[in-house]
């Protein structure tokens, strides 16, 4: 189907239809809730947003920041109104001393790739690192996007992604809430994949946005894939700094 | 906000940036536009990067000072915006704002740019006061430099506006052909020391993370009329000697590169 | 003496020129600029995010909140010192209440969107504008919202119902009432409605009737701000 323009325009409809979020009903006439581009399949319509506030939901990958340590644990910042807790049995599978000093693991400023496990009535939300992929993060940068443009910028089956992960030789980890976090080889390559992500961002709507890419990356990089910079692989310690070569 | 500040810190140790610049590399588009306040005696918009001010001028009769019983007065004032940034909460002007008005103040005052003696109608009954407005629409790091090229653009827009020759009441509608007497450019430039390294044009992210910075207001025959040194970390005499020159470097090129966008515009 | 010929030329419904543009200031979540003649309004949604003071906080949904200010050079006369004055907080307040209607923050307990709406130069009609601006920078926020609000001021100078009064119509010199007023494009409610003046019943309600039709206009022009943020290159 089309995907036609529509914000807070009727649409009539004679049947029954299944409707997705961000719309509501006033009679037999639907609205939109938000801006965004609206689809039809079969019978149902969905609304894409084109900008909107992160909901957390549980099983999200997202990055944080670290920006308090309480008795049991750190809390995160993730991009929302919410407090979300990372507690120290959800952090490593470590045995942690009752003393220990909870900021050698990790402080206060650092980024961490968690992953949501529970959200309250109320938003509150708690996180786990203790799953494979899950990791507190040791150089590199993190960068901010609209949240509601992630799902392009990993593309299908992560093809956009990955397009950019192997001509920038950078290991890209992609937040649900919008944070990204990229460590490469270089700053200029760092910068090329921040930028390239950025594209993505700005051209979402977009049709051919992969041979845009695909362009933007030859003009700017190179056309052939780059060897990608190690992996970090904390296992059981996530205090392991990560020795640059 | 996001703060990648180990990476900034390791970077500027080998003279890199987050965003690829060079170290004393300003960002563009740089824009002016004149005249954005049609209630305002002068005024001018201000585009660095993302970071835009507003400056306005606005003018007053009244009794001047008894210790300058023939001259004017100028005031600057500086509001950081909630509209601008998220770090800004509305309320009265906290530290921040404080010390962008009060050193952008200094830097004009200081260094006369403004003939505060033209500005006297009557000695010891009546003079013009000046007061600039800096406001703050997008913070994307560095207000210092953009705001100071904000007010001096502002002052060079600045006319005076019609006065009722027999009643002495100002006509705020009507403005005349005089412009402000402006003598000198001044333009303040903070220079910062990352790890190490001098830099200029912080984003909002390296304004987070350095170890200290001076800021210098110059004129265009070199001549400082304004310094504010912050941050936690100490600076050598060298260090000083090497950001003013930086400093004064910059001013010519901001000045520049100002009168360049008036220039454009007028066309 | 009926006032038949505007002060500005225009004719009795006519608006002035609208210039909308969003996505203005990159920092905050959904910004707008709204010019409608001289009057122009700067507006930016920073939130959902965290609310205090804590007691402030509705556990059922999330709220808005408006601050509308004046720059100080904004005025018609004067310099405005800045910081704050009883008109921009009842300002701050009735935009408020135009606003909560269409907002639906019940996804987001507990916090608040926070609308700032600044002005650097005036013409009479500033809430209006700030109400316009604030609407769409909510929307392009992708703030969940019911409906668009649209406000213009109407009024009657001298005998004469007109749409979107200037300052020197405020300040005829003759009886004048100024009544901005806020509609909802759907269902053409009224969420702003305010008055300064002298007015009868039956030109009280042509006012109001001639705002719901002429903020339609308005409300094309905000639509149309919205659609050029994502406009395709051809």
């Amino acid at each position: 189907m089309n995907a036609m323009w529509s914000f807070l325009e009727k649409l009539w409809l004679k049947e029954w239809i299944f409707f997705l979020e961000n719309t509501y009903r006033d009679g037999n006439k639907i609205y939109a809730k938000i801006l965004g581009l609206v689809g039809a399949a079969g019978r149902v319509i969905r609304i894409t947003p084109l900008s909107g506030p992160y909901v957390p939901r549980v099983g999200d990958k997202i990055v944080g920041k670290v920006i308090d340590i309480t008795m049991t644990g750190w809390r995160v910042d993730t991009g929302t109104a919410y407090s979300a807790l990372l507690n120290v049995k959800d952090a490593t599978t470590r045995y942690i001393k009752k003393e220990e000093d909870l900021s050698k693991i990790i402080s206060v400023g650092d980024y961490v790739v968690v992953k949501i496990i529970n959200v309250t009535s109320q938003n509150l939300i708690d996180l786990t690192m203790k799953e494979p992929g899950l990791f507190k993060t040791v150089g590199g940068r993190v960068i901010e996007i609209n949240n509601q443009k992630v799902p392009r910028v990993i593309g299908k089956q992560g093809s956009m992604i990955s397009l950019i992960k192997s001509r920038t030789g950078c290991e890209i980890t992609v937040g649900q809430n919008g944070n990204i976090w990229i460590r490469g080889h270089s700053p200029e390559n760092e910068l090329l994949a921040a930028k390239a992500i950025k594209l993505v961002e700005e051209k979402s709507h977009y049709e051919g946005l992969t041979e845009r890419m695909e362009k933007f990356l030859a003009e700017h990089g190179t056309t052939a894939d780059i060897t990608p910079v190690e992996q970090a692989a904390p296992e059981e310690n996530s205090n392991e700094r990560y020795e640059e070569n | 906000m996001i703060i990648n500040k180990e990476t900034i810190l390791q970077l500027a140790k080998q003279g890199k940036r987050l965003d690829g610049r060079g170290l004393l590399e300003y960002r563009t588009p740089f824009e002016v536009e004149l005249d954005i306040s049609w209630t305002a005696e002068g005024s001018a918009k201000v585009r660095l990067g993302e970071t835009v001010v507003i400056a306005g001028v606005k003018m007053s009769l009244d009794k001047p000072y008894a210790d300058t019983a023939d001259e004017g007065g100028i005031t600057v004032n500086a509001e950081l915006l909630p509209l601008s940034s998220p770090e800004y909460e509305p309320g009265p002007p906290q530290m921040k704002g404080i010390e962008l008005a009060r050193v952008t103040d200094r830097g004009i005052r200081e260094s006369h740019a403004i003939d505060l003696k033209k500005l006297c109608v009557t000695p010891g009954e009546k003079a013009w006061f000046v007061t600039i407005d800096l406001i703050s629409i997008n913070d994307a790091g560095n207000l210092f430099d953009v705001a100071t090229v904000a007010a001096l653009a502002a002052l060079k827009n600045a006319r005076f506006p019609y006065v009722d020759p027999e009643t002495g009441v100002i006509d705020y509608h009507k403005k005349t052909d005089q412009k402000v007497p402006l003598v000198k450019e001044p333009i303040g430039i903070t220079v910062y020391k990352i790890s190490g390294n001098l830099l200029v044009d912080p984003t909002s992210e390296e304004e987070k993370s350095y170890d200290a910075r001076l800021s210098v207001a110059t004129d265009e025959h070199g001549i400082i009329s304004a310094l504010q040194k912050g941050g936690d970390a100490p600076l050598t005499v060298d260090e000083i000697g090497k950001m003013i020159d930086i400093a004064m470097d910059k001013a010519k090129f901001l000045r520049n590169a100002l009168d360049k966008e008036l220039a454009r515009k007028k066309k | 003496m009926v006032y038949t010929k505007r002060v500005d030329g225009r004719k009795l419904d006519e608006l002035r020129p609208i210039e909308a543009k969003v996505g203005v200031i990159p920092n905050a979540k959904g910004s707008a600029m709204f010019r409608s003649g001289h009057t122009l309004a700067y507006a930016a949604v920073y939130g959902p995010r965290e609310l205090f003071p804590k007691h402030l906080q509705n556990p059922k949904k999330g709220i808005i909140r408006c601050y509308y200010n004046m720059m100080p050079f904004s005025g018609s006369g004067e310099r405005i010192r800045p910081g704050g004055n009883r008109r921009a907080q009842e300002i701050s307040m009735v935009m408020t209440n135009a606003l909560n209607p269409v907002v639906d923050l019940s996804a987001f307990p507990n916090t608040v969107v926070d609308i700032f709406v600044e002005l650097p130069q005036t013409d009479a009609g500033t809430r209006c504008a700030a109400i316009c601006a604030a609407s769409m920078a909510l929307a392009d926020a992708g703030i969940p919202m019911k409906d668009m609000v649209s406000a213009v001021a109407c009024g009657e100078v001298d005998g004469t119902v007109v749409a979107d009064l200037i300052y020197d119509e405020e300040a005829y010199d003759a009886i004048v009432s100024d009544i901005p007023v806020a509609v909802l494009h759907n269902s053409k409610e009224v969420t702003l409605l305010q008055m300064d003046g002298e007015i009868s019943k039956e030109a009280l309600l042509r006012a109001i009737q001639m705002a719901q039709k002429v903020t339609e206009k308005i409300h094309e022009i905000q639509k149309k701000a919205l659609k050029d943020k994502y406009a395709r290159e051809e």
